[in-house]
């Protein structure tokens, strides 16, 4: 077995590095330049019930070590995605986990029970984080309650795991973590954006046309671990980490504060080969550290004594 | 499309706050269309993090070297004004869609209407038309004489009739002042520059051939990330991403 595998609930990982659901499309433009069966997953765009056509331009905004977008969920809807894109990636080697959004709870459950059924679907992210859509998005994902009431509904209908896509914007991210956990979800992802802004100093108005924006890229990582860090220990189920990851050092990190696997987000656009660039790196690491396998990682930074989160058999 | 450590061969300013920069490696082969671009890592670190877009402005095969025209404007052009020659450049392209040749045939006129710093594109345009027996006309638009640049280039290729928005330098006033008050025609109409132009070329020539090459904030340069998106018209949901489907349009084929 490769040291590099990692079993959590729905995904059996040849690796445990993926592209972030948004920063990947649906893979085609990755494609051209490589093999997509050499990820361990793939997250895709966020997919909701009806087209969306997104928030206007400008929708991104550089920030020092990162940036700031407000893409606003464009996708072509539940309908195109299962159709066009879901068959499209069938043909790589590679388990999908489908980010889904929603305006409303039965926006959720429609995606929910739908894109769940294609075959390639192992897992479901439920996006209750996203902080640039108007109705939907960060509203579920900032009160406990909503939260878990949601996780619940998705869980009836899903066909396969749910992870929960966790949002930092938040007061006190265990107690959120607990309660999705309690709600039945399968695992948990985080950190999606943090909520910011630039203002233009020519014309005093918000760069972004949206005005706010996610704040992504190295700038967020250190409050991703922290988050991460806190969430392991108080949780059982496994989380996937995400927040300005763009070398498998960063990628270490996580592990030990606790991810069980990691999403690469923003490092896409800089470098388009970052996910295969990281999973060849990884193993180097993980020799130069002493380590026989990745799950020897996870959580170390606060267990010294091996893994008791979930990595799997 | 390719990522490629390439070298500079020459990297000067050419006017104020304009810089030629000559990059050499074996990309160069794969670049053909005049309108395409290279998304240029400027830095070695994580600020800034972006690459940055940079059209094409000439293609030699032959040596195996590519012209660059960037004005030093952000954080980031201001980083890649101080890379010296000899050093190497990460450049991911050649990218997006070019400017159609087919849309003309040798022996028609060709009107290239530039902008500023939209004007470069429109040089390795000039020179596969003239190639092609096309009669080239150029109209270049600036914001005054110390910002111009490549007039003597693009005079070699054709007419060429230069703007300042200031009258420091030849007709005083925009482009679209110029094609009116000479009464310039064409068989296809070229374009690249800020919007407002754009705009006014679409709204002078509604019956025209005309082609624009639009600019947007890009985020990953290659259609995933969805941050430069246009909207079609007449339509609700549908889209072109300014990278993947652009960064050249036939006038009407997206909302300016």
């Amino acid at each position: 077995m490769s040291r590099l595998a990692v079993e959590l609930p729905g995904l059996s990982l040849k690796n445990p590095v993926m592209p972030a659901s948004g920063c990947f499309g649906f893979g085609r433009e990755y494609a051209k330049l490589y093999d997509l069966s050499q990820l361990g997953a793939i997250m895709i765009k966020a997919t909701t019930r009806e087209p969306r056509f997104g928030n206007p331009t400008p929708r991104v905004a550089e920030t020092p070590s990162g940036m700031l977008n407000a893409i606003g969920l464009q996708n072509p809807g539940l309908e195109k995605v299962i159709e066009e894109e879901l068959s499209w990636l069938a043909q790589y080697d590679v388990p999908i986990i489908a980010n889904i959004a929603g305006s409303t709870m039965e926006d959720y459950v429609e995606v929910a029970k739908r894109i769940s059924q294609a075959p390639n679907v192992h897992a479901l992210e439920l996006n209750i984080s996203c902080p640039n859509v108007k109705k939907g998005g960060i509203a579920f994902g900032t009160v406990p309650e909503v939260a878990a009431e949601l996780t619940r509904l998705v869980k009836q209908v899903s066909a396969v795991p749910v992870y929960v896509k966790l949002s930092p914007n938040v007061t006190n991210i265990v107690e959120m973590a607990k309660a999705i956990e309690a709600a039945g979800a399968d695992g948990l992802t985080m950190i999606n954006t943090l909520l910011g802004m630039r203002i233009d100093i020519k014309t005093a108005e918000p760069i972004l046309a949206n005005r706010t924006g996610g704040l992504s890229g190295p700038a967020i990582k250190p409050i991703a671990i922290r988050m991460i860090y806190e969430v392991s220990q108080a949780v059982s189920i496994p989380i996937i980490g995400m927040g300005g990851i763009a070398t498998a050092e960063d990628a270490l990190e996580f592990f030990y504060a606790g991810a069980s696997a990691v999403a690469i987000g923003t490092a896409n656009f800089v470098d388009p080969f970052v996910c295969p660039t990281i999973v060849a790196e990884l193993p180097v690491l993980l020799d130069e550290l002493g380590f026989d396998h990745i799950s020897q990682c996870i959580g170390r930074s606060w267990n010294k004594g091996g893994p008791t989160v979930y990595c799997g058999t | 499309m390719k990522v490629e450590k390439m070298t500079i061969v020459y990297h000067e300013p050419i006017a104020r706050n304009i810089y030629q920069l000559i990059l050499g490696g074996t990309l160069v082969q794969e670049m053909n269309e005049a309108g395409q671009f290279v998304h240029v890592k400027v830095g070695e670190r994580t600020d800034p993090l972006l690459r940055r877009p940079l059209s094409l402005c000439d293609i030699n095969k032959e040596a195996s070297e590519c012209t660059i025209i960037y004005r030093k404007e952000g954080a980031g052009t201001a980083l890649l004004s101080e890379k010296k020659k000899g050093e190497v450049i990460d450049v991911l392209g050649p990218l997006g869609n070019g400017f159609p040749l087919e849309a003309v045939q040798a022996g028609q006129r060709a009107l290239l209407v530039g902008g500023g710093i939209g004007v470069p594109p429109l040089y390795e345009l000039a020179k596969q038309l003239v190639k092609k027996g096309v009669t080239v006309t150029s109209i270049l638009g600036f914001q005054t004489q110390d910002v111009i640049f490549y007039e003597r280039e693009f005079a070699s290729l054709g007419e060429i009739y230069i703007a300042t928005a200031d009258g420091s330098y030849g007709t005083k006033g925009f482009v679209t002042d110029v094609i009116g008050g000479r009464g310039l025609s064409f068989d296809v109409l070229y374009a690249c520059g800020p919007k407002p132009m754009l705009k006014a070329l679409e709204q002078k020539f509604p019956d025209k051939e005309v082609y624009l090459s639009l600019e947007e904030r890009m985020g990953c340069g290659i259609g995933a990330c969805f941050a430069c998106v246009c909207r079609v018209p007449n339509n609700e949901t549908a889209y072109k991403k300014v990278c993947s489907d652009g960064p050249v349009f036939k006038v009407g084929e997206v909302v300016l």
